[in-house]
């Protein structure tokens, strides 16, 4: 056993204890601790990544001093180690991008509080990601739930407040589901690590036994992870959530604390229950419905927003549609595409925010569009990385979006009838319906600004923001123009899953 | 019918309550009540999860008199996780009731309806 194979539990270690020392450091330190902690753990993940390629299966790590049936372990497999690398590269670069204007809306004195809850954010990302055990999944679904609360709440004002609170409510009756659905599954089986409970769940399902609360137990789990998740028809939360939270929290928000729940799905579907018997009970296609619904929906109500974070804030609901029905085809095919969209949308994401955020404060924090006109010339790093993240959004060749949308028509090419045609459809509608708000977007953004309007002084932007806006859109082109490694290793990472 | 709802009482009653804190949840507009409603639902939840791990009979699974066999002990593992519920259960309370202290202070009620309505006049 080499040094590295140790890497997954040092990360998590690490963002623990980190979370631990900020809260004895003053704000400056607190920063760095967080970039160095964050650099560290996606150091880790790479080196992580580089050896389960080269492992044929992956391995499980025991945690305390009980082994398998009893102890609590953590499984690192390709799949989880890609997870790992993507998350803690976007978490990353959000860092860097976003703090350097955290002042206007954190506090010095609350700096090294909101450093705390990043670490804690990130911890429970990489546990969700590693865990083999669903009371672990519980727990650190409650952590994160409180740690986001935490990172939009830093913004004080009245919207942030009512939108939190309506996101508590709604998570913790999510956590609620997924909790009773956890001890149904322990009543059945008497397990919580995923191993032992798919071996009873296979001896059950063969002798039929058990069918009906397998079902209520997996729908809800479904319901628990999808409220969590932002899935139509339970988004309500998002947009007021991720439009009015400081920019590095949205990008967090959305691109990777977002994502962490679907890959639990993913998981709890292939690794505890096993996809065939979710197929057989015809489970997977409220998932691909609600999908198809969701890309619609969250598209229509973007192009109705006036203001352009909480456009930025519906059309995650429509991308996170994308994901659902990628799930929802059931076939190996749709969800190695729906594990690519969640990696692509998780970058994309995020530079959307952050890009954003950079074009409102040149134009004096207003976030109308007629406001934002000129603000591509007034900050032009920024205005190329939300042009080009658009551009992914859309669906343009040469971008992660293209591939996405490219493998999921590939998908639903084999099905037949309807299905075939639902899958081709959507595509077809939600990319003209993506292109309507974005692109109007990006003319605007490069559209000459009324004269009787006055911008405040232009404030330089440091050069390691726009190198870091730059790296995530290289990262959004790489994943469009080499997609064939990343989907080589989705494609093993999912058939050693279950 | 009833009598399988007598033998399996703690689930039928930890249902009941599942349904009583949901209700009071989605449908109370006091934020007070909203937070007792989750708190219901998680109690029923820990209720449901407590009677899988107990057995008629047998005793909390702490060595007393040096009875080391197994057969003499409840199942301690759902009594363990219930406990780890808990923990969690308190922290989200106080952050909701923390937020509640917030919201009245800023709006001077508790209907989440009321509060909406004036948050939505107010500058992004």
């Amino acid at each position: 056993m080499s040094i590295v194979h140790n890497f997954p539990f040092f990360s998590i270690l690490l963002c623990m204890s980190a979370g631990i020392l900020t809260s004895m450091l003053n704000h400056r330190a607190a920063k760095w601790v967080t970039f160095f902690v964050s650099g560290a753990v996606l150091v880790m993940s790479i080196f992580t990544l580089n050896l389960t390629t080269s492992l044929e299966n992956s391995y499980s790590f025991m945690m305390g001093h009980f082994p398998a049936p009893w102890g609590n372990e953590i499984r690192i497999g390709r799949l989880e180690a890609l997870a790992a690398t993507g998350f803690s590269a976007v978490l990353f670069l959000s860092v860097i991008a976003g703090f350097y204007h955290s002042p206007t809306f954190v506090s010095e004195q609350k700096t090294n509080l909101y450093c705390i809850m990043i670490d804690l954010a990130l911890a429970a990302v990489l546990v969700l990601i590693y865990t083999n055990d669903l009371f672990t999944v519980y727990v650190f679904i409650e952590i994160m739930t409180i740690a986001s609360c935490a990172l939009v709440l830093v913004r004080q004002n009245g919207h942030t407040l009512v939108a939190i609170t309506r996101y508590m409510i709604m998570h913790l009756f999510g956590s609620g589901l997924l909790l009773l659905g956890i001890s149904m599954l322990y009543g059945i089986t008497g397990h919580l690590l995923m191993e032992p409970l798919h071996d009873t769940i296979q001896g059950l399902v063969e002798k039929g036994q058990y069918t009906d609360p397998l079902v209520v137990v997996i729908a809800l789990i479904t319901a628990g992870l999808g409220i969590k998740s932002a899935m139509f028809p339970f988004h309500g939360w998002a947009p007021d959530t991720y439009a009015f939270a400081p920019p590095v929290s949205s990008a967090l928000l959305s691109g990777i604390i977002g994502k962490s729940y679907i890959f639990i799905l993913i998981k709890f579907y292939y690794r505890v229950i096993g996809i065939d018997f979710i197929i057989s009970q015809d489970m997977t296609f409220y998932l691909f419905y609600c999908g198809i619904a969701g890309m619609m929906v969250g598209s229509i109500f973007a192009i109705f927003q006036r203001d352009i974070r909480r456009m930025v804030a519906y059309s995650s609901v429509a991308q996170i549609g994308y994901i659902y029905m990628g799930i929802g085809m059931g076939t190996a095919a749709g969800v190695e595409a729906a594990v690519f969209q969640m990696l692509v949308h998780s970058v994309v994401k995020s530079l959307l925010f952050l890009s954003t955020h950079e074009l409102v404060n040149v134009s004096g924090d207003r976030k109308r569009f007629h406001f934002l006109h000129g603000a591509g010339y007034r900050n032009v790093p920024a205005g190329i990385a939300f042009t080009f993240a658009s551009l992914s959004m859309v669906g343009i060749p040469f971008t992660g979006g293209f591939i996405v949308k490219l493998n999921l028509a590939i998908a639903g090419m084999n099905f037949v009838g309807t299905m075939r045609a639902l899958v081709l459809i959507a595509l077809a509608v939600s990319t003209l319906l993506n292109a309507v708000y974005f692109l109007h977007t990006v003319v605007s953004i490069y559209r000459k600004p009324p004269a009787d309007i006055v911008y405040p002084e232009k404030e330089k932007m440091p050069r390691y923001v726009a190198a870091a806006l730059g790296v995530s859109a290289l990262l959004i082109f790489l994943l469009g123009v080499v997609s064939e490694p990343v989907m080589k290793i989705i494609e093993k990472g999912l058939q050693t899953f279950a | 019918m009833w009598e399988l709802l007598y033998e399996n009482l703690e689930q039928t009653v930890s249902v009941i309550l599942f349904g009583i804190g949901l209700t009071i949840l989605l449908l109370q507009r006091n934020l007070i009540r909203k937070i007792i409603g989750l708190n219901i639902m998680d109690t029923s939840v820990y209720l449901f999860l407590a009677s899988m791990g107990y057995i008629n009979g047998r005793k909390a699974p702490i060595v007393v008199d040096g009875i080391q066999d197994v057969e003499a002990y409840i199942n301690p593992i759902p009594t363990g996780l219930v406990l780890t519920g808990i923990v969690v259960a308190v922290s989200f309370t106080a952050i909701m009731l923390a937020l509640t202290i917030r919201l009245y202070r800023r709006y001077r009620t508790l209907d989440i309806d009321a509060i909406m309505l004036l948050a939505k006049g107010e500058d992004a």
